[in-house]
This record gives C-alpha cells, sequence and structure tokens, in this order.
C-alpha cells in the first residue's frame, strides 16, 4: 500500500464574485521512503496542493471533493483532534522563509521541546536530549548553545537547519518541504538539499519537494508532478521528465533554461504568461500559449492519459511523438 | 585581460570602496567596553578596494551571494551612492564627485533596471506617464508629439502594446512590467544599463522572454551592460566577462568560457559546484565550512579565509592582491599564486 494517496482532490476557493479552482482533479500516488517534486510557475497551485495534503485549506478555501489517504486514513474528511494527532508528528512540512518559520519570541529550545511536548509525554530534559540529537544530525555546531539562542542571532542557512530538525524531531513518515531553499544562496541551497536528501535516504523517510527550479528537482526526486494552472498536466519518472518531456508545457519550461541554449543565442521562450485561476481559457488550460493547439485543444480539456513511461495530459501528445518518433531511433 | 585592450573602456573603477556606518551619531558611538567609556564606530565594509574596468559593447556579470556587496557596486557605478573612497570614470571622466546638475547629461547615459518590477514602477502613474517623464527630463524643449512617438516606438520594441499606455502598472502581470521597467530605461537611449537582478523575481517561462529581449536591446542598441545576478546558468548565457565577488572583495575576473570551463579561484569552485544541474546524475559538490562572515569587522588577511579548505598562516595575515593568469584570468587567491593544491 503507498504512504499517500491523493484521489481526485478539487480545491475550490470561494471569492466574492465566482469561485476558483485552485485544484482540479489531482491524483497521485507516494510509495514509503519515495520522493516526489512537484514543479510549475507561481500560481500553479503547488503550495496548495502541499498544504491540503496536511488539510491546511482556510477559509475562503475548502476541499471540495476527493480523498486524500494518508496510510489509508482520509485527511480530507477527518476531524480537528485527529489531525493535529498527524500533522507536525507523522507529517512535518518545512516551509519557504526560514526567517518567518521560526518565532521570533521563542528560543530554538523552546521550539523544540514544545513541539516534542504536544506528541510525547515527554519531560523536558529528556525532550532536549532529543533536541540536541536532531541538531546534531542536521550538522549545527555546538547543539546545546544553539537551544538558547533566539532565531534572530542565527542565518538564514542555520535557520533552515533547525527547521528541518524541528521537522525531523518526531520522526516522521513524510516530510513536505515547500520552496525550501528558495530564500537562499546557492552554495546553502547545496547544502541543505543534501542534508535533506540524505536525512530522507537513511531514515527512509518519503518527501514532497515543491519548488520552481527543474534543477533542483532533478537533483533530488525520482517522480515528478508538473503543475499547470491548478492541474498535473505530466507526470512520471523524474528522468523521463528531464530528459525526454512529453507535453509542450514542459518541453518549453525545460528549453527556456539558459543551460539549454549556447551562449548568446536566443532562449526558447513560451510565449504569454499563465491564465490566472480565475480566468482560466476552456479546453486546455495552456492551449494560448501552445503552438501545436488545434480546435480539439480549444474546445475540450484533455485528460490525463497514461502513456507507459509517464502520464500526460494533452491532445496532440500522440501526434508528436509520431513525428518525434524516427529521431528517438537514431537516438 | 587578453590582448583585445583596443576595445576602450567605459566604466573604470578605481579602488572603490563603500562602508556603511552602523552608528551614526554621537551618542550610538559611545560604548562601554571593559568598565570603560569609550568611542567606537562600527561600520559595514559592503565593497573594498575593487579595480574593475567595464568596456564598450561587452556584458560585464557580477556574481556573488547575498551581501557580497554586487547590488552596492552597481548602486555606486549607477551614481546612487557615494563611493567612500576611489574613483568612478566614464569615458574618460571622474564621475563620482559630479554635481546633480553636471552629472545629469551621464544619468542619461547610463539607465539601471532593479529586481522587482513590483516596487520599481510608481503605482500612480499610468505606463504613459512613466514612460514619457525620462523622456522629458532629459530631452529640454521636445515637443509633446516628438514624445509620444519616441515612447510608443519603445514600447512597440520591447513587445508593450502601445494602446495599452493609459493602463496603470497593476494590471500588469511581473514579466510585462519588467518590460516596461525596460522601456523606461531605453526610453533615453542609453548606452549602458545597470542590471541589477532583473530576472530573479520572475517565473522560468518569463525568465527567457525577458532576458531575450535584453540580448536583443543589446544587439540592436550596441549596449554595454552590467549585469548583477547570483544565477549562475543566467552569466554564463548573458555574460562576456564575469566578475565573482566574496565578501565585498573582487575574488576572480575572466572571460565566461574561461571562468566556467577552469575556475581558479576556490570560492569559484565552490559556487560553480552548487548549481544544481538538470541532466548530471552526480554532482561534485565542494561543501565549504561555516557561512559567509560578517562584513562588520573584516578579518585581516583573505576574506575568505574562514571557508578556505587552502587557507594556510599566509592567507592569514595578508590580503591577496588579483594576479594575472597565463589564460587571462584576474585571481586574488594566495594559493593560486603559489600552485598549492
Amino acid at each position: 500500500m503507498s504512504l499517500l494517496s491523493v484521489r481526485d482532490l478539487v480545491v475550490k476557493f470561494a471569492m466574492r464574485k465566482q469561485t476558483i479552482t485552485a485544484l482540479n482533479q489531482i491524483s497521485f500516488e507516494l510509495a514509503r521512503g519515495e520522493r516526489l517534486g512537484i514543479v510549475g510557475e507561481s500560481g500553479a497551485g503547488k503550495s496548495i496542493t502541499g498544504f491540503s495534503i496536511l488539510n491546511l485549506i482556510s477559509q475562503p478555501g475548502y476541499i471540495a471533493s476527493g480523498n486524500i489517504l494518508f496510510e489509508g486514513q482520509d485527511m480530507a474528511t477527518m476531524s480537528a483532534a485527529d489531525l493535529r494527532t498527524i500533522r507536525g508528528n507523522r507529517i512535518a512540512m518545512i516551509f519557504q522563509d526560514p526567517m518567518v518559520t521560526l518565532n521570533p519570541v521563542l528560543t530554538i529550545g523552546q521550539q523544540m521541546v514544545e513541539t516534542l511536548q504536544a506528541h510525547r509525554n515527554l519531560s523536558r530534559a529528556d525532550a532536549e536530549k532529543i533536541a540536541i540529537i536532531k541538531l546534531r544530525e542536521v550538522y549545527i555546531p555546538a547543539p546545546e548553545d544553539r537551544l538558547k539562542q533566539y532565531p534572530h542571532e542565527l542565518s538564514g542557512g542555520m535557520r533552515q537547519r533547525i527547521i528541518i530538525a524541528i521537522a525531523l524531531l518526531l520522526d516522521p513518515q513524510l516530510i513536505i518541504a515547500d520552496e525550501p531553499t528558495t530564500a537562499l544562496d546557492v552554495t546553502i541551497q547545496a547544502d541543505i538539499m543534501e542534508l535533506l536528501l540524505d536525512l530522507c535516504q537513511s531514515n527512509k523517510v518519503s518527501l514532497i519537494l515543491i519548488t520552481h527550479d527543474l534543477g533542483v528537482v532533478s537533483q533530488m526526486t525520482e517522480k515528478t508532478l508538473v503543475m499547470y494552472a491548478g492541474k498535473i498536466i505530466e507526470a512520471g519518472p523524474t528522468r523521463e521528465i528531464v530528459n525526454d518531456p512529453q507535453h509542450p508545457y514542459t518541453q518549453g519550461l525545460i528549453k527556456a533554461l539558459p543551460q539549454q541554449t549556447a551562449p548568446g543565442e536566443r532562449l526558447s521562450q513560451i510565449p504569454g504568461n499563465m491564465p490566472p485561476l480565475s480566468d482560466v481559457p476552456d479546453g486546455c488550460a495552456f492551449h494560448p500559449r501552445c503552438e501545436y493547439a488545434t480546435d480539439l485543444c480549444r474546445s475540450t480539456t484533455p485528460e490525463i492519459e497514461d502513456l507507459g513511461r509517464v502520464k500526460v495530459a494533452c491532445h496532440e501528445v500522440q501526434r508528436l511523438n509520431q513525428r518525434a518518433t524516427p529521431k528517438e531511433d537514431s537516438a | 585581460m587578453k590582448d583585445d585592450v583596443l576595445a576602450p573602456n567605459l566604466i573604470e573603477m578605481k579602488n572603490l570602496e563603500k562602508r556603511f556606518a552602523l552608528d551614526d551619531g554621537f551618542l550610538e558611538t559611545v560604548k562601554i567596553r571593559k568598565g570603560r567609556i569609550v568611542r567606537e564606530k562600527r561600520e559595514v565594509h559592503a565593497v573594498n578596494n575593487v579595480n574593475l574596468t567595464i568596456q564598450k559593447g561587452e556584458a560585464l556579470c557580477v556574481v556573488g551571494e547575498s551581501g557580497c556587496g554586487k547590488s552596492t557596486l552597481a548602486r555606486l557605478v549607477a551614481g546612487l551612492l557615494t563611493p567612500s573612497n576611489g574613483e568612478i570614470h566614464y569615458e574618460g571622466t571622474r564621475i563620482d564627485t559630479l554635481s546633480g546638475r553636471k552629472m545629469l547629461p551621464y544619468r542619461k547615459k547610463m539607465q539601471m533596471i532593479f529586481q522587482n518590477p513590483y516596487a520599481s514602477l510608481n503605482a500612480r502613474m499610468t505606463i504613459c506617464q512613466a514612460l514619457e517623464e525620462p523622456v522629458r527630463v532629459h530631452n529640454a524643449g521636445i515637443s509633446g508629439a516628438e514624445v509620444r512617438d519616441k515612447v510608443a516606438e519603445v514600447m512597440r520594441s520591447v513587445g508593450v502594446d502601445p494602446s495599452w499606455a493609459s493602463r496603470y502598472p497593476h494590471e500588469f502581470s511581473g514579466g510585462q512590467r519588467q518590460r516596461i521597467a525596460i522601456a523606461r530605461a531605453l526610453t533615453v537611449d542609453p548606452e549602458f544599463m545597470i542590471a541589477d537582478e532583473p530576472i530573479s523575481a520572475l517565473d522560468v517561462s518569463i525568465q527567457a522572454q525577458v532576458l531575450n529581449l535584453m540580448l536583443e536591446a543589446k544587439e540592436q542598441r550596441g549596449l554595454t551592460y552590467l549585469f548583477i545576478t547570483h544565477d549562475l546558468s543566467v552569466v554564463q548565457h548573458f555574460g562576456t566577462r564575469v566578475a565573482v565577488f566574496y565578501l565585498g572583495s573582487l575574488c576572480e575576473l575572466a572571460d565566461t568560457a574561461t571562468l566556467f570551463a577552469n575556475p581558479k579561484h576556490p570560492y569559484t569552485k565552490a559556487l560553480l559546484s552548487a548549481v544544481p544541474q538538470l541532466k548530471d546524475d552526480s554532482p561534485q559538490h565542494i561543501r565549504l565550512k561555516g557561512e559567509i562572515p560578517t562584513p562588520i569587522n573584516l578579518p585581516i588577511g583573505c576574506p575568505f579565509q574562514s571557508r578556505c579548505a587552502q587557507a594556510n598562516a599566509r592567507c592569514l595575515a595578508e590580503q591577496p592582491v588579483s594576479m594575472l593568469q597565463p589564460d587571462g584570468a584576474l585571481v586574488a587567491c594566495h594559493a593560486v599564486e603559489e600552485g598549492r593544491e
């Protein structure tokens, strides 16, 4: 049985004038110890997906339909008390900005002990011992001293390590990391990602990594979901998606990266912008930006189809593939 | 640099330094140390003794991590900050000491693009007003029709429909706003553009659009760029030369191809190894120890000493100077100079 199974999840936001569908029929599975990347541009619904797994969608948003089965229990219909036993305990979340995730008026020690005591019946001294062990796991120098420090006394990279340590405190089965290194520098990002990967592998923890950076996803994950305007448009093994993207949007995203083009040459660009969720066009949401769009794309929304190696939601993908077949044979 | 010294220098920075006082005013400088009252001024050393030239027609990229002084450098060159020490020359004329009025013709020649297009456009001005203003300021006595023609021409050249001119910035997406910000810089026909992280606030597919636009402007108008960024893949694509900064000092300066093929400074090597690659499955990431020290009390000697695997006694005592390498790169490192590996 998979650890997490999201089935036909629909999340809506009831705004004054209209109801916006932020997530439209999202389905995916995550096995124990598996690492999944969710990529897409801002507003594609990646973060909402992360939040809704923990049932953290708040007013005016709501889960309209679908199931979120974590170890067989449905998070979408669970009581608040039951949710509390899972949040932070069996599923931990790491947020983007380490400057605002930690409480500025509590010491690191207080925040770690609080987390432990909320879920386990532990004395303060025992909780601190566990906290020190976890801080050591994330390579924090002099962890005993850190417990007495406040967040502002630490650098961004150090804070993000502490947040990872807090996430690991209760030995969760799943970590959801929402753009965990976007606010950090490249050298620090590389350290944090290496650390996260090591910890997930050695503790057999599953990871959902939400990011806009295809390079990071390629280094960190085994499976990838590509999201566009609230829908999954391509899903499959990360290697397949990075090396041979099928959906025109994924192809465009990868081709637009500067490292894919010779220096000084024009980058291949996707025209236009992603539509706001309040104004998603009829048919395929990507059709106004797609060079292969047909009348069918403009009128009918494509369903996600299993092509064997990957799943793709595109009417034209079969035809595009036929055209590309001779190339694949030679390769 | 190499033997292409024939290209004239557009900008020359000599021993450029910028310090920001942390303790302003008399009372803030009074401190108690070991039971005695002393006066002490703390300063942030943002840019330290930088010598750099920008040649006509090139795109010089400045890379480094946050707090390394790269944005301060851009603002110094643009004349938005006054250097604490050192000189800035524009085609041979010293510009850092010019009065506001005398600086005006140079402001027309150099324009700046900022990181956040949500903050850099005035929310209360229509696009048309925002774009016309610089044209009027820099071309005294120009007629209204000429201004409108100029603005419409520039808007078309950056792919913004001139019929949108009466709209306000909030009606546009981030990518469109950055195009408008670029258009605003282009309205006065500058020859030198300073771009401070112009694409880091944008989504991947939009980044490509804006980068292409900047490349186009470079080719069509013969622009020279000073491009500030932390994104090395953009540097490799856009830059002709790269300057790597660490803690306010220049570590390495080289042609883009040379730098990426053969980085020499230990910090450059670590920085390049940290970029997540799309295809490569096994990255050889060089782990740096510790984190960037604060620029308030700079260490004596090499600024990179605390994180460098090759640091020795000399690095702790003596600040390295930039040395020309056989392939044309300038590297400030004792280890490279001595051939330590």
